[in-house]
């Protein structure tokens, strides 16, 4: 620090330095206050390309997941772009996407690691509102992270288009006015599941639960519970264990002789990989009890992690938002845009990214505006097909997506390293669908004061 | 110890230039990609956590692995208050650094009974309690994972006493006198703490406890033999450096009212040792400088993706351009880390003074054969610096 006494600058002319950089450091936020109606962050009216933020985990135990997304994400800015095929552009309906960009805007992207983490996931949020002027950011592969980022965005009036979340709160009691989530959630899980569970298992089962310990684990594990109960099922315990936790084993023990026959695990990532492997190598799934087959149970499943978790998942039944075996036009094109990419087909996290990104574009282009509000009012209420998904509907009361849910099966006899999970049942969404209220919280205000 | 004689001057010159320097921030961060708040505010924060590691540190040689577990304390604080009382920054800060202090006082009363290596095995043992507690147990008061967030609903007891209008609409932001405490506000709040922490830091440095601080660090028996209790002064510079930590952790909280459990993760304890050790440890300026080097690798670096160094790489024919970008992605991006623990390898091997040994070797490299003036200097430098 001291060398700045050799530069010869006197301790005044620091001073002054130091307080005209206060100033004019501090002009911007001046101007913002008083500016007119329609002037909003990062408003890219003055240039020629928009910038969206790409916040997903590059480390920590969804680091897979978030991977796939961030492919996803380039693979759909290309396509907003007109580079490529086009992918979901030529099956959207309706769609006023033309593949020259939006608004007539070239797209470009600047990307953030959340390292699985609320703290960093924030920071690095910040840094791309604040610092690269991102007009939108997406992504995440943790609710905990989600909540945190899309209540960030609130607060500064950037629209957050959520990636793989799958907490019943972040579009139930933390939802927020500028937060989107296509995926869908543990309470559809619960409901889709739950017909299955009674048909494969029968209704007088014995349940536990390891729950991974954070709003995403809590809330599925609750609508789980609430699911199989209904079915006549018992609860034997639930049991949280730390995320990222490594080895399950102290937690798996005690299963065997609570007197449960059926193990839920409500762990994703990384943490679903390892619990299950251990569970099935501690030979749950070789033991009876109760006089009947122990089986495992996971909610939310993904073929990323059954990709990670090798033979154990044969036969484990579960729940997707997409599968890239689907056969509808959407599916298949963007499995095919995506394969002829990167050489393998999308996971459904990178599913969801890619979708989210087409629908904010889309919306800016109904709405004919950047801004914000604007943008929300289209999106809300929003009825689309083509995606992949079936019709599908943003519900504008809590900006939750509606439409059908799979349920899967890991696949005895896959015919390839990719063909690892098996549909079972496509539950249409009239069954999966709730009302909004049950799950409190508010969506706040589209004006946000800045 | 020539500067008891005048302290004055060069103390004040050095506390104003800090100043300067600070405050001018934005001004010459801008061409390294590090003008933007979030940032600022972090250097600022993390600026204030290190300072008062040193103090420990630096100070006495003890080295405490649990201090994220003060600044996790000063972050559930802070939110609490902008819960349960107002949005207003003071009480916030206030209440931050007494329970950090408070906590200080417990963890370093047990664990001062040891030295060394068992007193840093103490340390960190009770940070990972604290986090613990905080991660899965205390789950009402911290809301474990997920982090501890407002809510509309909160009972904000003192700002509905002076307010009878309508809620707005959204979340409340937090404010000093109606000052929002994001964005430069926020940081220019955090600065002026920083600089009157450095301060404060300057004067124990200068101080009798100082001196009795670093007597304790070259030898602590001889000190006993004099008839001393280093025990209270130990537990003093303990609580002091535990209430900076509260500090910064309560400023996190200001910024960006969030409190989550990993804050006090012992890899956060970690960092703040390796932001001291990067710097220099027990010089005043050091671990500032290695809190604002790890703060801006962690938000700069990892942000530069293949497009980014394609860009900076343009010059070079795009054969080369094809070996090249791929090497340097390896140490940017996600790989951040690579080259943080590299500098820090070089750092320790090369320089083990930090940072601050650096500079002033490069400094004396400059001055050395200069006249008598020269001299003079760079003795102040290394007193500035010490």
């Amino acid at each position: 620090m001291s060398d700045f006494k050799k530069s010869g600058m006197s301790r005044r002319g620091l001073l002054k330095a130091g307080a005209v950089g206060g100033l004019v450091a501090a002009t911007p936020s001046f101007f913002i206050k008083d500016a007119w109606a329609e002037e909003f962050r990062n408003n890219p009216t003055n240039s020629g390309e928009v910038k969206l933020g790409f916040n997903v985990p590059q480390s920590g135990p969804y680091a897979d997941e978030g991977a796939d997304e961030l492919r996803a994400y380039m693979l759909a800015v290309k396509h907003l772009n007109g580079e490529g095929d086009g992918g979901m552009l030529n099956t959207m309906k309706p769609s006023m996407l033309t593949g020259k960009g939006v608004l007539g805007k070239k797209v470009t992207y600047a990307t953030g690691d959340t390292q699985t983490k609320s703290d960093a996931a924030r920071a690095s949020a910040k840094r791309m509102i604040e610092k690269d002027g991102v007009l939108m950011v997406t992504g995440g592969s943790s609710s905990g992270v989600a909540v945190a980022v899309q209540s960030l965005c609130q607060e500064q009036g950037i629209i957050f288009m959520a990636g793989l979340t799958h907490s019943n709160d972040t579009t139930g009691k933390d939802k927020r006015r500028y937060g989107f989530r296509h995926f869908f959630n543990a309470y559809m899980s619960g409901a889709a599941l739950a017909p299955v569970l009674n048909k494969e298992y029968g209704s007088d089962r014995r349940a536990y639960h390891l729950t991974a310990d954070y709003t995403w684990g809590w809330t599925q594990e609750e609508s789980i519970k609430n699911s199989t109960e209904a079915l006549g099922w018992e609860t034997v315990n639930t049991v949280k264990t730390p995320v990222g936790a490594g080895d399950f084993s102290q937690y798996i023990t005690p299963v065997l002789n609570s007197g449960a026959d059926v193990l839920i695990l409500n762990h994703y990532g990384k943490d679903m990989i390892n619990s299950l492997s251990q569970a099935v190598q501690f030979g749950l799934r070789d033991k009876q009890v109760n006089g009947k087959n122990f089986e495992i149970v996971v909610p939310l499943f993904s073929r990323l992690m059954a990709q990670g978790a090798g033979d154990a998942i044969k036969g484990i039944l579960g729940t997707t938002n997409w599968n890239w075996s689907l056969q509808d036009d959407g599916s298949k094109a963007f499995v095919q845009s995506f394969g002829a990419e990167y050489g393998a087909p999308p996971s459904m996290a990178a599913h969801t990214c890619y979708v989210q990104t087409l629908l904010y574009a889309n919306a800016c282009e109904m709405a004919g505006t950047f801004y914000p509000p604007e943008v929300i009012k289209q999106l809300e209420g929003f009825n689309f097909d083509g995606m992949g998904n079936g019709p599908t509907l943003y519900r504008a009361e809590d900006h939750q997506c509606f439409k059908d849910v799979l349920v899967v099966r890991g696949n005895e006899n896959p015919s390839s390293q990719f063909d690892l999970l098996k549909v079972v049942d496509i539950t249409p969404r009239a069954q999966v669908e709730y009302d909004w209220t049950i799950f409190g919280g508010e969506l706040g205000p589209y004006e946000v004061k800045m | 110890m020539t500067n008891m004689k005048k302290p004055s001057f060069n103390d004040t010159m050095l506390i104003l230039v800090f100043a300067a320097a600070i405050l001018a921030m934005p001004l010459w961060l801008d061409p390294f990609g590090g003008n933007y708040p979030d940032l600022l505010q972090k250097f600022a924060i993390y600026g204030i956590f290190a300072i008062g590691f040193n103090i420990l540190f630096g100070l006495t040689g003890y080295l405490s692995f649990g201090h994220a577990a003060f600044l996790g304390v000063g972050s559930y604080a802070a939110v609490w208050s902008f819960k349960l009382l107002t949005m207003n920054a003071i009480p916030a800060v206030i209440f931050g650094v007494l329970f950090a202090g408070l906590l200080a006082a417990i963890i370093g009363f047990l664990s001062l009974r040891r030295t060394g290596i068992y007193f840093s095995i103490l340390t960190l043992a009770f940070a990972q309690m604290s986090y613990n507690l905080a991660y899965s147990v205390l789950t009402p008061i911290t809301n474990g994972e997920t982090g501890l967030q407002l809510a509309r609903s909160d009972p904000r007891i003192l700002d509905k006493l002076f307010s009878d209008g309508p809620a707005s609409a959204g979340l409340p932001s937090t404010e000093l006198f109606g000052e929002t405490m994001s964005g430069y506000p926020g940081f220019y709040f955090c600065a002026v703490l920083l600089i009157i922490g450095f301060y404060i830091s300057l004067r124990i440095f200068r101080s009798p406890f100082g001196l009795m601080l670093k007597g304790i660090k070259s030898n602590q028996n001889r000190m006993k033999y004099t008839g001393l209790n280093t025990r209270p002064y130990m537990l003093t510079a303990f609580i002091i450096s535990g209430m900076y930590a509260g500090l910064a952790g309560s400023l996190l909280a200001v910024t960006d009212p969030l409190a989550g459990a990993e804050r006090m993760q012992w890899t956060a304890s970690g960092e703040v040792v390796l932001m001291t050790i990067l710097g220099g440890a027990g010089t005043l300026v050091g671990p500032m400088l290695g809190a604002g080097l790890i703060k801006y690798f962690e938000n700069i670096f990892s942000s530069f993706d293949d497009s980014v160094l394609q860009q900076a790489f343009s010059f070079l024919p795009d054969s080369v351009l094809e070996i090249v970008v791929p090497v340097v992605g390896l140490f940017v991006g996600s790989g951040w880390h690579l080259t943080l623990g590299l500098l820090f390898m070089i750092i320790v091997i090369f320089l083990p003074g930090g940072l601050v040994e650096g500079f002033r070797r490069i400094f004396n490299y400059f001055t050395s054969g200069g006249g008598k003036a020269e001299t003079q200097s760079v003795e102040a430098h290394n007193q500035a610096g010490e």
